[in-house]
């Protein structure tokens, strides 16, 4: 019997323990988790794979984490049915473990889209640590030298420029007309584009992979693919690296109420009395959108677990939401994308952009009354944050909308009002 | 609560000397020569005076009650002290993701292209009083308790 069990233990799993050990420090708490590793950093993968981060690096707690928060850890262990009449989870062995309470965040799963060849030996996903660790051995043991990434968005360039650092020739393949497009407009799309075709990448959009081949001695070992157009790539390995889907399988069927994802409101409580769901399993709020949404990213899982985990230890606590946000590092051109990038024509709403192609700058701004709904900057971030914190607290920027995108807008830029009530100035 | 570096806007000249002397306490040789010609990494202010004409102060990191750098953090870098309620930054397991330049509200994270890191405003630990706060010659930068 455990106060609390967790089904999962990456970022949601790992705030919730946090969170949960802020307000009981001594309730009993289970972690069980399939995999081997756990509190790593999944975005940090790429950078195994790259040899830039060795399993030291990228454990993003410490070794002790479990033992220091009190946490039955259960590694490497299955849960394969929840029994919500009983509270009880079941593992693999038919062991029982009765909760109290109970967090599911069971994550996210890679999306693999139907391809004839996709059993060959050297197709890989990459969402786990698990799955790094055998590419990289991979590409150590067959001394590949080259490999097709499918996918061109946040997955598909962190997992292409660590093969770059690898020293393989990569083809990426990207079905939409351009790479990050659920990032970046055109323009940006453009940009970024450049820079990685200028480190070696051979990109290709509009197409995808109808057939995996093998190589011509060895037919179950990957030798390229075919695209839909018919053309041919030769390569040693292929990335699958279009999303992740939500791991809902221990609840399909039952009492547990679905979408796409698990259904939360904004405690992270599912519809069924005492569960939990966060992360890339949990469709939480968008507050551009707003409305609840899969929003598979590291940042607002740890913070869906945080507030989850408060809830469960009896602390009441709501989610303020999040929105599709992400920063990239890749290639050397720091890009940050948070909520609208690509709107459609919408006479409602304003746009602002600035656009620099010597230095390969670019920031969009996309407004509604007077609101930011929408921020694009590229290679050019350090303002970011300011500009999010706008965003996140629907402010009103009239009274300073000239000056957002300017080098050197920043809390000078405000109401002498709003800098005292943040401290920034007496 | 919390000793943080508050400016006191109408004493601030905009000269700079804060983020020369903040640069130069980050750097390995302390000298302010070597700092600013020589020395690789190059070290990096991590105070930023902002300017509106007539209008400029200083600004570092806040070190916030509930910080979004920290929870947005991908690789366990950038972390709470439970016991001095700092926001502290370690360089070695720092990824230079930049997920808290963006969301940081102050704007207040450095980012260091070429060290592919970030860094941030440390309060000079070991130090009474941070250099930006010490050498500041009009007194526009005040290290007390105050809310954030």
């Amino acid at each position: 019997m455990a106060k609390y069990v967790i089904v999962g233990a990456s970022a949601a799993g790992i705030g919730a323990v946090e969170a949960i050990r802020e307000v009981d420090p001594v309730g009993t708490l289970t972690v069980i988790t399939d995999e081997a590793c756990s509190h790593y950093s999944r975005p940090m993968i790429s950078d195994f794979v790259s040899g830039k981060a060795d399993l030291k690096k990228v454990d993003c707690r410490h070794e002790d984490f479990w033992k220091e928060n009190n946490v039955e850890a259960l590694l490497g262990k299955k849960v394969t049915a929840i029994k919500f009449e009983e509270k009880a989870v079941q593992l693999e062995s038919g062991e029982k473990i009765p909760y109290e309470k109970l967090l599911i965040a069971t994550g996210g799963k890679p999306f693999v889209p139907k391809m004839e060849g996709s059993d060959k030996e050297g197709v890989f996903t990459f969402t786990t640590l698990k799955d790094a660790q055998v590419i990289a051995a991979k590409i150590a043991s067959i001394n590949a030298k080259s490999a097709v990434v499918i996918g061109g968005g946040l997955i598909g360039i962190s997992v292409t420029e660590a093969l770059v650092k690898r020293g393989l020739k990569v083809t990426m393949i990207e079905l939409q007309d351009k790479i990050l497009s659920l990032l970046l407009d055109p323009k940006g799309s453009d940009i970024v584009e450049a820079v990685v075709r200028k480190a070696g990448v051979n990109i290709i959009t509009g197409q995808s992979v109808q057939k995996i081949i093998g190589k011509p001695d060895n037919e179950n070992t990957v030798g390229g693919v075919i695209l839909t157009k018919g053309d041919q790539v030769p390569c040693d390995l292929v990335v699958v690296a279009i999303g992740v889907i939500p791991r809902t399988e221990l609840v399909t069927g039952t009492a547990v109420k679905t979408n796409r994802g698990i259904v939360v409101d904004n405690m992270m409580q599912t519809n069924v009395p005492d569960v939990y769901a966060s992360g890339d399993v949990a469709e939480a709020y968008d507050f551009v959108l707003n409305q609840n949404r899969l929003l598979p990213l590291w940042p607002l899982a740890v913070l869906e677990g945080q507030v989850a985990g408060c809830n469960m230890a009896g602390k009441k606590s709501t989610y303020s939401g999040g929105t599709n946000m992400s920063s990239l590092k890749y290639f050397g051109i720091p890009v940050v994308s948070v909520g609208l990038a690509n709107p459609k024509d919408d006479p409602t709403l304003e746009v602002l952009t600035k656009i620099d192609p010597e230095h390969n700058v670019y920031k969009k701004l996309v407004l509604k009354n007077n609101v930011i709904l929408g921020m694009t900057l590229v290679n050019s971030i350090e303002r970011a944050g300011i500009l999010f914190y706008l965003m996140k607290n629907s402010m009103n920027v009239k009274k300073f909308k000239e000056q957002l995108l300017a080098d050197d807008f920043s809390w000078a830029s405000f109401p002498v009002t709003l800098q005292r009530k943040m401290s920034v100035v007496q | 609560m919390v000793k943080r570096i508050i400016a006191k806007q109408e004493n601030c000249m905009g000269c700079g000397l804060c983020e020369v002397f903040c640069t130069v306490q980050h750097s390995k040789s302390k000298d302010i020569i070597k700092a600013y010609n020589s020395e690789r990494p190059k070290p990096i202010s991590r105070v930023r005076v902002e300017r509106n004409k007539p209008v400029s102060f200083a600004i570092q990191c806040r070190h916030c009650e509930d910080a979004p750098c920290v929870n947005a953090c991908l690789s366990g870098a950038m972390r709470k002290d439970p016991k001095t309620g700092q926001v502290t930054h370690d360089p070695q397991k720092c990824m230079g993701c930049w997920t808290c330049v963006m969301v940081c509200p102050y704007g207040a994270i450095i980012m260091d292209r070429e060290g592919h890191v970030v860094a941030k405003c440390d309060l000079c630990q070991g130090f009474d009083s941070p250099a930006c706060v010490a050498n500041c010659p009009n007194e526009a930068l005040v290290f007390k308790e105050a809310k954030a």
